[in-house]
Order: C-alpha cells, then structure tokens, then sequence
C-alpha cells in the first residue's frame, strides 16, 4: 500500500484534465450553431459591405459592376453632402445626448424619492420610450405644424410671437423641432436605467455620509454620481448608437429637409443605396459610419471597464 | 460652520456631566406603531452602554434617533449638555458604525476613514497626521490604499471603527458591529473592541441582541422590550437581580427554568416541598419561580429542596452537559427544568436527585412578571 501511494497522484490530475477537456468540448458544440448564426447575420452583410465598397456599381445605370478601388473613398472625401449629414448627426446626436441625460438623471433622482404614487409616476413617465416612434414623430410633426400646430398657438396665445412660425421649415428651428422629438422620446429610457442603478446604492452609505457632516450635494457628487458611473456610461453608449442611427424619426418628421439641414449619415445612405440604387457608393458609406461606430463604442467600452474596475466593490459589499 | 474640532478639554467638573441624556424620548409611526416608548437615560464620560433587546424591540430606532437619522416624536436628546434634538447628523459630534460598516465602496480605505475629517475641512497636515495614528493603532497601515471590495469581513470592520474613532466624536454609536463576523472572529473581535473603547474617553451607546456582547462589554446594560426600558444596570446586576420576568429569561444562556407554581398561605407548593415567599407575594394565588440552569445542582446530603428528575434529554456542551428533566409535582403537573452539570458528571439510569437552592430563586409576579425580592 505505501509504496503505491507515492505515484498515485498524476493519475488524479489526468482524470481531472479529461473533465475539463470534456466540458471545452461540449462548450464549443454548444456555442457553434449560435456562432454561425452571428457569422450569417452580422459578418457575412459587413464584409459584403467592405466588398462592395470598391466596386462601382449603379443599378440606375446599364453599367456593369467594375472593381474601382478607392474610387468610392476619394468621392467621398469630397462629397458635401456626405459631410454636411455627418455634421448634422453629430449635433444632433451631442446635443440630445447631453439634454436626455440631464433631464434623464433628474428625472431618475425625483423618482427615486419616496411619495405617495410614486409606482403611477414611474409607469406613466416611461410610456414615451415604449411608443412607436413612426407613431410618436407623426405626432410632433403636427405638434410643430405652422398652421395648426400646439406649439404656435401656445407661442402666440402667450403673445410670444405674431405670426406662426414655420418650425419644419427652417433649417435651424427644424433641427431645434427633431431633437425635441427625439429627448421627449428617449428620456425615459436614461430616466429608468439611471433609477435601477440608483436603487442599488443603499442607503446606509448616505447615512454614513450624513453623520460624517455632508449636506445633500456633496453626498450627490461624492456617492451618488461616483457609484453611478457604470450605469451612467451604459445609458450614454446605448443612446449614442442610437441617436447616431436615428433613422425613423426623421423620415417621418422632415425627410432630411429643409435642402438637407436635418439629414442625417442614415438618411443619406438609404437615399444613396435606394433611390439613386448606387450601391458601390452606398456601401462605403455604410462602412465609414460602420467604423467611426466601433471606434465610439470601444472608446466607451474602455472608460465602462475603468469605471467597472473601481465599482466592482458596490457588488462586494 | 457652527461644528467644532472634537478634541474637547476636560474640566474636572465635567467628568461628570451627562455626555449623552435622553429625556421622554419616543417615536410613533402609527397608533400601532410605536417603536420608542417613553425612554429616558444618561451616558456619563467612559461609560459603555449597550442597548439589549430582541429584533424589533426599538433599539435601532433609538440609536438612530441619537444620531439624528430619525427625528423623535416627543423628547429630546442632549449631546454634552446640549439640545441636539433637531440638529442634523453632521453636527451633532457623534459617529457610528453600521451594521453592514457602510463603507464607501469606490473609495480607498483611507479615504473612507478620512471622509468626515476632509468634510470638516480640517487642514491637510492634520488629517493625515490623524490617519497615521488611527491606522497604526487599528493595525490597518498596509491596507490605506484597498478598496473595501479587497477586504476581508473583520478588517472592514476595523476600517469602520477607524472611521469612527479617527473624529474624535462626542459620542460613539455601534450598531450590531459584530453581527456580520463569523462566530470565531466575533469573539476576537469583541476582545478588541473592548480594550479599544476602554482607552477612549468618550462614551460609547452599542446596540445588540447579543447577550454574550453585552455582558461582556458594557458598563451599563439597558434593557429594551416593545419600545419599552426593562432594566438600566451594570451587567452582573441584570444577571444577578433581573428586574422582570422578560430580561430574567432574555439575558442568560441556557434561559433562566420558570416555573409557575401555586400558592398556599405564603408559600409556594411544588410537588411536597413548599417555598416560604417574600412577604409582597403572600396573598398571591399563583408565583413564577425562576432558577438559572446553572443554580440546580445534584442533591447533597442536608438540601432542604430537593426533587426526583427524569432525564429525557441530555445535550452536550462541551464543557457541560445541559440536561432536561421532567419533575413530577402531582399525579396531573409535571414540570420542565433543565440544569447545567460538569463534563465529568456521570449518572445512572435515567433519574437524578436534583436540589433547588433557595438563594438562588427568583420570584416573579404572576400577573405583572415583575420580580419580588425577599
């Protein structure tokens, strides 16, 4: 017996290896089929998308496809019209983003106070974001209307203004019109993921932070913001995805107009790809705005890991 | 800025006044509700006062309204002599440690300990001088830098005593601190604290269910039933002479035997032995008699009560046998009693001859539970 009992042990660690290598496998065999199916849906439409970008391809023309090269790129780089639906994306997307958020966390801290039907007021405050947005932006759309729209007439009730004002008509008050739609629309969302991470702070620590001699806005700076960061990051990267890609809204609301103040990167891709059927061009397009995405996304992604590292202890406690 | 930096000087007049007084202090939240009823007490400087209570007999409640965490119905608390009853938490010179300790979870240790110091703008040189100090004393020097994530239960614990002690408060407030430990540390820790607070001039209001905790740190016991002050005492005299029936049965482990006995003309009868009462007790028709497990002992030779046991259950402690017995005091009473005997003790079959020495029975009031002493 004793002299068995030496060489017993490599053995056990074998049969320890098998169970792993037994778990990698049946790991594998259960991630394949949703691994193909990622390939079908996401890999295989943008590396088409790549491809297509460096070919010329027009099916408004009798032209048959030709491999250009970067000719796509090259139009681009001096195509206004790309670059002015860039800009308008891009200030459409900050200034909404910032004024979502404020109001968003206000909203979050109001609703995270005890009153009397406070569950009412929560359910109420999120039925914006679960509406349809086609429904929601026809909507505005006649809210902003120069002749019949509530807006005027409250204007001009108020004897704010004279005459009505033609909101969609304007390039800069249509820009104004879109991003009032779009924060009525999706403040609920940020208000709701603010509040669930607001929920999890307990209150003993605000206790603490009381009785160590902080008044209300140094706990909000140095507790509540602080241990809200990561919810904080995830609502800002989700709404920048969104906001960038906002597509619906304004078709119905503007179609892009006035001559082009509110079309966004979106709205001028599907111009390109289904009403000019310029599908080369169309695709480098996709594939710009595809990467300055991801550039976006990873830069959050990065900041979300900071910021998780220095949380992780909300979990620990 | 009305605060003050805690380091107070100590006249020798003020050794004695109240550092902390409660005066009719009481809490309502609804008709049915009323966690606080009536309390009044003082904390005099050095003195450890634990508030005792099972969950729910508003123990928490007065702590926090010492804090200023709640706000008293009726009553008032003075802090140093002063009406600190509508003043907010962050002036009232107090500290306290959680329950769950609290700590600032994206803060360092140090920054957790230093947070009320920083608040209170006290100069840098200082804080950090405090912080040294603190820390070596509580042994936390290597972990300054952690996050509390990174800690293990018991120096999380020590980081929130740190926070505590690094004021220099007025009053220290516990709240269970130990109740999150496992029973190992817990007693460890105990042992800390009570050195620790020993060396501390300020008094300390600690809040438990635990017995053993009470026992062994405080100065002085309150004990808290239903919102109400059952007794105020030193430790050895709640164990010794308990005010009632409730705190006779609260406090003591195993619980203290009870067992309600009929009277006749002064005595109390149980099965052919009758007890002489204390002489409020005469006319009473029914007593409780009270006896610790620990006070019944094997008959000897020249006991006056003594009775027959049957053994029904045996449990082992280690370093005693708790041993149950059923005594049979009519053909229709039989009495439950449990007695505490040595790990040596040995027995033969399943009876004892056990004794009940009269000194150490309490009596107890049928009707009102109160104790009667002879």
């Amino acid at each position: 017996m004793t002299s068995n009992s030496a060489p017993a042990r490599p053995p056990v660690t074998h049969k320890i290896d098998v169970i792993v290598q037994r778990d990698r496998q049946i790991g594998w065999m259960l991630t394949i089929p949703a691994l193909l199916l990622l390939i079908a849906v996401f890999a295989y439409p943008i590396g088409l998308a790549v491809w297509q970008s460096f070919i010329t391809k027009n099916l408004g023309t009798e032209l048959q496809p030709q491999f250009s090269g970067i000719q796509n790129y090259i139009r681009m780089a001096q195509d206004g019209r790309f670059w002015q639906s860039l800009w308008n994306s891009v200030v459409f997307t900050t200034l909404s983003i910032i004024i979502e958020f404020l109001l968003g966390l206000g909203i979050a801290l109001v609703l995270n106070q005890a009153f009397r039907g406070r569950n009412i007021v929560r359910t109420i405050a999120i039925l914006p974001w679960a509406l349809p947005t086609a429904l929601i932006a026809l909507a505005w759309t006649w809210i902003f209307n120069d002749q019949f729209g509530v807006v005027n007439d409250l204007l001009l009730r108020l004897r704010i203004i004279d005459s009505g004002i033609n909101w969609l008509g304007n390039p800069t008050l249509a820009m104004v019109a879109v991003i009032i739609a779009d924060v009525w629309k999706t403040t609920p969302f940020i208000s709701i993921l603010l509040l669930a991470g607001l929920q999890s702070i307990p209150d003993d620590l605000y206790e603490a932070h009381r009785i160590d001699g902080a008044n209300a806005w140094q706990s909000f700076w140095q507790i509540t913001l602080p241990l809200l960061l990561p919810q904080v990051v995830i609502a800002l990267v989700f709404r920048f995805a969104q906001a960038f890609g906002i597509f619906d809204l304004i078709a119905v609301m503007t179609g892009g107009g006035p001559g082009g103040a509110t079309e966004m990167v979106s709205l001028y891709i599907y111009s390109t790809v289904m009403r000019y059927l310029d599908f080369g061009y169309g695709s480098a397009l996709v594939v710009v705005t595809f990467l300055l995405l991801v550039l976006a996304v990873a830069i959050a992604a990065y900041l979300l890991s900071r910021v998780r590292g220095s949380a992780q202890a909300t979990d620990a406690r | 800025m009305t605060r003050t930096d805690p380091t107070p000087t100590i006249a020798p007049s003020e050794t004695q006044q109240a550092m902390l007084e409660l005066r009719h202090l009481n809490k309502t939240f609804s008709p049915s509700v009323v966690p606080v009823k009536d309390l009044s007490l003082s904390v005099k400087r050095g003195e450890f006062l634990t508030l005792l209570g099972p969950s729910g007999c508003g123990k928490s409640t007065v702590l926090r309204m010492i804090a200023g965490l709640e706000q008293p119905t009726k009553g008032q608390v003075l802090i140093q002599g002063e009406d600190v009853t509508h003043k907010p938490p962050g002036d009232r010179n107090i500290s306290m440690v959680f329950q769950s300790y609290a700590l600032y979870p994206h803060m360092t240790v140090a920054d957790n300990i230093a947070s009320a110091l920083k608040l209170r703008k006290i100069p840098e040189e200082e804080v950090r001088q405090r912080l040294r100090e603190v820390s070596h004393f509580l042994g936390l020097e290597a972990l300054m830098e952690r996050k509390p994530s990174k800690l293990s239960g018991g120096q999380r614990q020590r980081v929130a005593v740190a926070r505590a002690l690094v004021r220099r408060p007025s009053v220290f407030l516990l709240d269970e601190p130990l109740s999150n430990l496992d029973a190992l540390l817990r007693e460890n820790v105990r042992a800390e604290l009570k050195q620790l607070f020993e060396s501390q001039q300020a008094p300390v209001v600690y809040v438990t269910h635990d017995q053993t905790e009470a026992m062994t740190l405080s100065t002085k016991v309150a004990v808290l039933n239903d919102g109400n002050l059952q007794q105020l005492d030193a430790p050895h005299q709640i164990y010794a002479e308990p005010a009632n029936q409730f705190v006779a049965g609260f406090v003591g482990s195993p619980q203290m035997n009870f067992l309600t006995l009929p009277c006749e003309a002064g005595a109390a009868r149980l099965g052919d032995r009758s007890f002489p009462l204390p002489p409020p007790l005469s006319h009473a028709r029914q007593v409780i008699l009270g006896i610790r497990p620990e006070h019944v002992r094997r008959a000897q030779p020249g006991d006056t009560y003594t009775f027959e046991g049957k053994i029904f259950l045996v449990e082992n402690l280690g370093m005693h046998y708790l041993v149950s017995v059923h005594i049979q005091a009519t053909q229709q009473t039989t009495y439950t009693l449990r007695l505490l005997l040595p790990s040596d003790a040995t027995w033969e079959g399943d009876s004892l001859q056990i004794a009940l020495p009269p000194e150490t029975i309490h009596w107890f009031d049928a009707e009102t539970g109160s104790a009667v002493r002879q």
